[in-house]
């Protein structure tokens, strides 16, 4: 049986970076194929290439035998390629039909979608409801829009871009039953991904690229998770080490903290109540859109909670703003790093002004001290290797990766008291990620207390003493890290209700 | 003072004329609002639509050549925004205040032999049966073709929006319109062809004023009826019926503050006259509870 895509020495190359350099693979009938491989290696472009969002310089794709050059994604969603983007390609005012009217070629009208929704949605064990608005969904019903969107248009090649870094445990069992269900119906899924016990569970073949360059292609049911890591990395990864060092008395305490909506689309938060000791991570799961950011944002002082709600040693915190709480010890990096954690079109030594203004002395009688702030960024930079020409460069010009490093270090050297953060390795790649989490472990050991948020389980488990899950702007009650199942954290995190109605 | 001058039914019929060039004006904004983007030069489009309407008119002796020529005008003044910040990418709030310069200056350039000057007789439609009803009827269905022009326009808007695939894609542009072009839709020409008819609407507008309202040219005419239509818009949460309201309450508070001033009230005539702006604005902020789409005002880029 011939290839149901053949891909042959395909390249494409930008101003600065050549995305893809010759490469060629085949996807046959019916495989769940895994693109392996860091950020910045080139998965992106060689799927919007195949499905039509980037032109590729040179190379040659054959669908089922016939040349396939989409110039644009309707010329490959009419040869029957699908697409599930990393970041949902979705409307949040629209409703669910919708949104998956608007990615049909000829959708039928809108209460036969509504019916065709359902049938697809049971069918494939997705639950949805199609007239809901998309803005309140969480993201895993995002993803089943998107999911179904695609399957309504009866595709023979699913590619699927990161698709479970919001799932919860449970949801992503869902989606693998989905998938193994239409590999078995004969559509190849395109799966890509660095998570690697998931590829190994799921895919029958890896192609792992670096650099653009097709580098290795494996079995993963019969790889190891470290050996395809070397493979994507080209080199051995550094585990995070935790120090052993000694928890200390209690350093940021909430009590029933409670805080309204601050949008339509946001959460609430509910009677949450915490403590954190000096020298410990609470790590803090949980599918986003179930109040993260307004935690964050509660925490950080972004927002005031009335009296009597966070305590931070012995004062109380909760109207306070966010100056006053960073004078006091209490840090925060928000989870998202381009707009919120930094002004793009700021230079880093303006970035690093901006949080470290009062803790570092940046000032001086309301002028600012610019060679200060220059030698702290260039302290940033240095101690967390963030490779950028220097602190003249504005923010925006650098790579996800390393503006993370940037945010992180510039409120870690700030030597805080208790450090709040949001999604520290959202995005990042496999050895800036263990850079990030053993400064975090770091920290500790000096005898800060750390509350890190995250949606990566794998990542808590690894660094964090206590772990709590927020659901729906409740957190569960703070329990030991060490020994909790993957079950265990699954039903904390309130994907079990989800599940009931779940069935393939 | 004399209260029992003001005549309600002659009160009501002058309403909706007055509130016709908002809601022409209005309904073309909200359609470019919908599709994210934010053109500040309603003023100027329509001030260019009253100068080109009117100069149509008087050349060709019809009034409805006249409307034509202003909704061109207006869409090719909107065309040229169009251009600066959807193809070269400029910023929209500048370009759109640039715009109402632009458009002021040149339609009074334009206008200068035409000033003083009647055009050419716009009639008042008497709709048969509908027209003879008592007191509705003189309000309702003895207006000049253009009034109900205007709400065929808002009530067509409406459908399009909310039951048609293309006012479904229009929506999805401005909602999110990197989503939109990842699906393959064309970000541009969907704006662009949103702004065309947002400027033929405006020009619309302008000339009902130029033809009808008034019915002459003068120079700055328009005396911020784009910028109330604006408002209306955002006002009404982007939602065309809501729009309509706003306008009938705009042009409401207009004639009753005109017949107040007739009728000798011992208020300032200062505070009479921005009656209708405040009343407007304090009314819509209240029921306020419209969500701005998600990309208005963003520049689009197509980055890979």
């Amino acid at each position: 049986m011939s290839a149901l895509l053949k891909i042959d020495g395909l390249t494409k190359a930008y101003p600065a970076v050549i995305a893809n350099n010759n490469i060629s693979f085949d996807i046959q009938q019916g495989e769940i194929h895994a693109l392996l491989g860091e950020n910045g290696a080139g998965k992106s472009t060689l799927v919007k290439a195949i499905y039509g969002l980037v032109k590729p310089d040179t190379g040659i794709m054959h669908l089922n035998d016939a040349p396939f050059a989409p110039a644009e994604p309707r010329v490959a969603r009419s040869a029957g390629v699908a697409m599930v983007f990393q970041h949902f390609s979705l409307f949040d005012a629209l409703s669910v039909a919708e949104n998956i009217a608007l990615g049909m070629e000829r959708p039928p009208p809108q209460h036969k979608i509504a019916q065709q929704v359902r049938v697809v949605s049971n069918r494939y064990g997705l639950p949805l409801d199609p007239d809901r608005i998309v803005g309140d969904l969480s993201a895993g019903e995002r993803q089943r829009v998107e999911i179904i969107r695609c399957l309504l248009q009866d595709p023979k090649l699913l590619i699927m871009d990161e698709p479970t870094s919001v799932l919860t445990p449970q949801e992503v069992g869902i989606l693998f039953k989905t998938l193994r269900k239409l590999s078995q119906e004969g559509t190849a899924i395109l799966y890509i991904s660095h998570k690697l016990e998931e590829i190994r569970e799921l895919c029958e073949t890896a192609t792992i690229l670096r650099g653009g360059e097709v580098v290795a292609t494996c079995d993963p049911r019969t790889t190891s998770a470290g050996e395809m890591a070397e493979m994507m990395v080209g080199r051995v990864l550094h585990v995070p080490e935790r120090a052993a060092g000694d928890v200390g008395p209690v350093v940021l305490s909430l009590k029933n903290m409670s805080a309204p909506a601050p949008n339509a689309f946001g959460t609430a938060l509910s009677d949450i109540t915490f403590d954190v000791k000096a020298g410990e991570i609470l790590g803090i799961g949980g599918v986003a859109g179930n109040g993260q950011d307004e935690l964050v944002a509660a925490l950080s002082g972004e927002v005031t909670v009335p009296a009597g709600m966070i305590q931070l040693k012995h004062d109380d915190i909760g109207r306070l703003g966010v100056n006053a709480r960073r004078k006091m010890g209490l840090l925060a990096a928000p989870e998202e790093r381009m707009g919120h954690a930094a002004a793009p079109d700021m230079s880093l030594t303006e970035n690093a002004l901006m949080t470290g203004l009062a803790r570092k002395r940046l000032s001086h009688r309301g002028f600012l001290r610019w060679p200060a702030a220059r030698a702290f960024a260039k302290d940033v930079i240095q101690a967390f290797d963030v490779r950028t020409p220097g602190p003249a460069n504005m923010a925006r010009s650098l790579s996800g990766g390393n503006l993370q490093k940037f945010v992180i270090g510039r409120e870690i050297l700030q030597a805080p008291d208790v450090f709040v953060v949001n999604q520290p390795t959202w995005g990042v790649d496999a050895s800036a990620a263990a850079a990030i989490r053993q400064a975090l472990l770091d920290l500790t050991a000096k005898g800060a207390a750390v509350v890190c948020i995250s949606q990566d389980l794998d990542e808590l488990m690894e660094i964090s003493d206590r772990f709590c899950a927020l659901n729906g702007g409740q957190l569960s009650e703070p329990v030991a890290a060490q020994g909790l199942s993957v079950e265990q954290i699954g039903l904390m995190l309130g994907g079990a209700q989800q599940m009931d109605d779940a069935h393939v | 003072m004399d209260l029992s001058a003001i005549n309600p039914i002659l009160f009501f019929a002058s309403l909706m004329v007055a509130a016709t060039p908002i809601i022409l004006a209005g309904i073309g904004e909200l359609v470019v609002e919908r599709a994210g983007v934010l053109n500040l030069g309603v003023e100027g489009m329509m001030i260019l639509g009253a100068v080109c309407g009117f100069i149509v008119a008087v050349n060709t002796g019809s009034a409805w050549l006249g409307f034509l020529g202003a909704a061109l005008g207006g869409a090719l003044l909107a065309l040229l925004f169009g251009v600066l910040t959807q193809c070269l990418l400029s910023n929209q709030v500048a370009t759109g205040l640039a715009l109402t310069l632009f458009g002021l200056g040149l339609s009074a350039l334009m206008g200068q032999g035409y000033i003083g000057i009647k055009g050419p007789v716009f009639a008042d439609w008497h709709i048969p049966i509908l027209g003879d009803i008592p007191v509705l009827g003189p309000i309702m269905f003895q207006q000049d073709p253009m009034v109900y022009i205007a709400l065929l326009i808002v009530l067509g808007t409406g459908l399009f929006l909310n039951r048609t695939r293309a006012g479904l894609i229009l929506r999805a542009v401005g909602e999110n319109h990197d989503a939109a072009h990842q699906l393959g839709y064309k970000v541009i020409r969907v704006r662009l062809m949103a702004l065309a008819f947002g400027g033929a609407c405006a020009g619309l507008g302008g000339a009902y004023l130029s033809l009808v309202r008034v019915p002459q040219w003068t120079e700055g005419m328009t005396a911020g009826a784009g910028w109330i239509a604006l408002a209306i818009v955002v006002f009404a949460g982007w939602k065309p019926w809501r729009l309509l309201l706003g306008a009938y309450l705009f042009g409401g508070v207009t004639v009753l503050q005109l017949n107040l001033q007739a009728a000798g009230v011992a208020i300032p005539v200062e505070y009479l006259s921005m009656s209708p702006y405040l009343a407007t604005i304090v009314v819509l902020v209240i029921m306020s509870a419209g969500r701005a789409p998600g990309s208005l005002g963003r520049i689009f880029h197509a980055s890979h």
